[in-house]
């Protein structure tokens, strides 16, 4: 977009029209009304969300998912976030068999849901799960990490020791969608994120095979500096603007 | 002489605030490990790790001054320092696991003879998860447990083997209580202080682990 620019040198209007132009006819405008992007969400799915405690993950993708009604899905998630609140909001509307995640005490109804057997949790370390997912987004077939050597995390898992010290081989962990939340997007998906809400979205945008991501600001192609993109447009298959 | 802290977990905070050295990078736990930061001067440039994703946590935020998407782990509202800076959460664990934080700071359900924690999962009951806590123990270069001496029905809490599921195979480097502080070591679990007014018997009776004493037990002092 910065060659265009460069050949169209006039006002910024006529730059933006051609712009609009341009992405409507060659298809480069990734942005879509929440409507659109559920048609690519079903139940059963395995859905990655990015947060903690809450900070970080979409809203208005979630509000729709709950409107919805699409359940049975598997989960992968940081926490159990508070009660009705982002990931909380989906157990509470009973929309979650399965999460993935690493911690459940901030969220009673959670921890009543895997009690009461309505929710099966799989926990693992923090620094476990994001480099499992990191490791799918990569294309590598694993990693071996030194956390939960010793312990239950162990329990099921290829021990390897190398240079006198244990590790546990750990599996790369992809979703079939990720809904990535964003502070500011453009069109062509290139997002930058706000202070503590960065945490698993950078990560996850890479290991999903279909990428949402909700944006609080929408702007133009171009207008975010290409120093500043924290995730490179090409991981985001469709852009919504959050409400 | 300074009056000590009265409350045990104010206590606590105060004498793992010792142990902290000038310039080091901290990680701090929910619960009494985040009052350890009201014990720090800013003369002893600390760097607080927050691994929902920054470095450069200051101060809780005032009421009517949050701002929007900056919380530490605990989902409270917190402030910045100048040069603080914000990451994802493979870089906040890269930071973790690496060895490049000096000492993380994190409560406990039992400790034992060989130094093992325990913090994330009471058997038939539950627990609050591992989250970070695995991570930190594992990479850290000093792991200092900072929790009172028994369960709130008097139970000991440092014990010669943790019934619950251990956090790491790592020897902690440090237990300080409400009534003691305490360092593990290959031999067991040396008794190194007690607190003001406490003696030697009753730190002694409240712990179910071994305990050596040797003879220059000191006192907390400030």
């Amino acid at each position: 977009m910065f060659a265009i620019d460069r050949v169209f040198t006039g006002s910024k209007p006529f730059k933006q029209s051609v712009l609009w132009i341009i992405e409507e006819v060659c298809g480069l405008s990734k942005v879509k009304s929440i409507e659109e992007a559920m048609e690519f969400i079903e139940d059963g799915m395995t859905v990655m969300l990015p947060g903690f405690l809450g900070v970080g993950t979409p809203k208005a993708l979630i509000d729709a998912i709950c409107e919805r009604k699409i359940g049975n899905l598997t989960v992968i998630y940081n926490d159990g976030a508070f009660p009705g609140v982002g990931i909380g909001k989906l157990i509470r509307y009973g929309l979650v068999r399965k999460l993935i995640s690493t911690h459940t005490g901030t969220n009673p109804e959670l921890v009543k849901a895997i009690a009461d057997g309505e929710i099966e949790m799989e926990m693992l370390p923090q620094g476990t799960l994001v480099e499992r997912i990191r490791a799918a987004g990569a294309g590598l077939g694993g990693f071996l990490t030194p956390t939960g050597v010793g312990t239950k995390v162990e329990e099921g898992k290829t021990v390897m020791e190398l240079d006198g010290r244990r590790y546990l081989l750990e599996l790369p962990l992809r979703a079939d969608i990720a809904l990535l939340y964003a502070h500011k997007g453009d069109t062509a998906g290139n997002l930058v994120y706000r202070r503590a809400a960065r945490n698993f979205n950078p990560i996850m945008a890479t290991a999903a095979d279909f990428v949402i991501a909700e944006v609080e600001n929408l702007v133009d192609v171009g207008e975010i500096d290409p120093d500043h993109v924290m995730t490179p447009g090409i991981f985001v298959d469709i852009i919504v603007k959050g409400v | 002489m300074m009056a000590l802290p009265s409350s045990p977990k104010e206590l606590i905070a105060w004498r793992v605030a010792k142990e902290l050295h000038y310039g080091e990078i901290v990680n701090l736990g929910i619960g009494t490990p985040t009052l350890v930061a009201n014990y720090l001067t800013p003369e002893m440039n600390i760097t607080f790790q927050s691994e929902n994703g920054f470095i450069g946590m200051g101060a809780l935020a005032k009421p009517g001054e949050e701002i929007p998407d900056l919380v530490n782990a605990g989902g409270q509202y917190v402030t910045l320092l100048p040069g603080a800076v914000f990451f994802d959460t493979a870089m906040s664990f890269t930071i973790i696991r690496g060895g490049h934080v000096d000492v993380t700071v994190l409560g406990a359900l039992e400790v034992d003879e060989r130094g093992h924690l325990a913090n994330y999962w009471i058997p038939g009951r539950g627990g609050p998860g591992i989250g970070g806590g695995m991570d930190l123990v594992v990479g850290t270069k000093r792991v200092i447990v900072a929790m009172e001496h028994t369960r709130k029905d008097g139970q000991p809490k440092i014990v010669p083997r943790c019934s619950m599921p251990i956090t790491a195979q790592r020897m902690v480097d440090l237990i300080v209580t409400d009534l003691a502080v305490i360092r593990p070591t290959p031999e067991g679990l040396v008794l190194r202080e007690v607190a003001p007014g406490v003696a030697v018997d009753e730190v002694v009776a409240k712990t179910s682990a071994r305990l050596i004493v040797p003879d220059d037990v000191g006192e907390m002092v400030a």
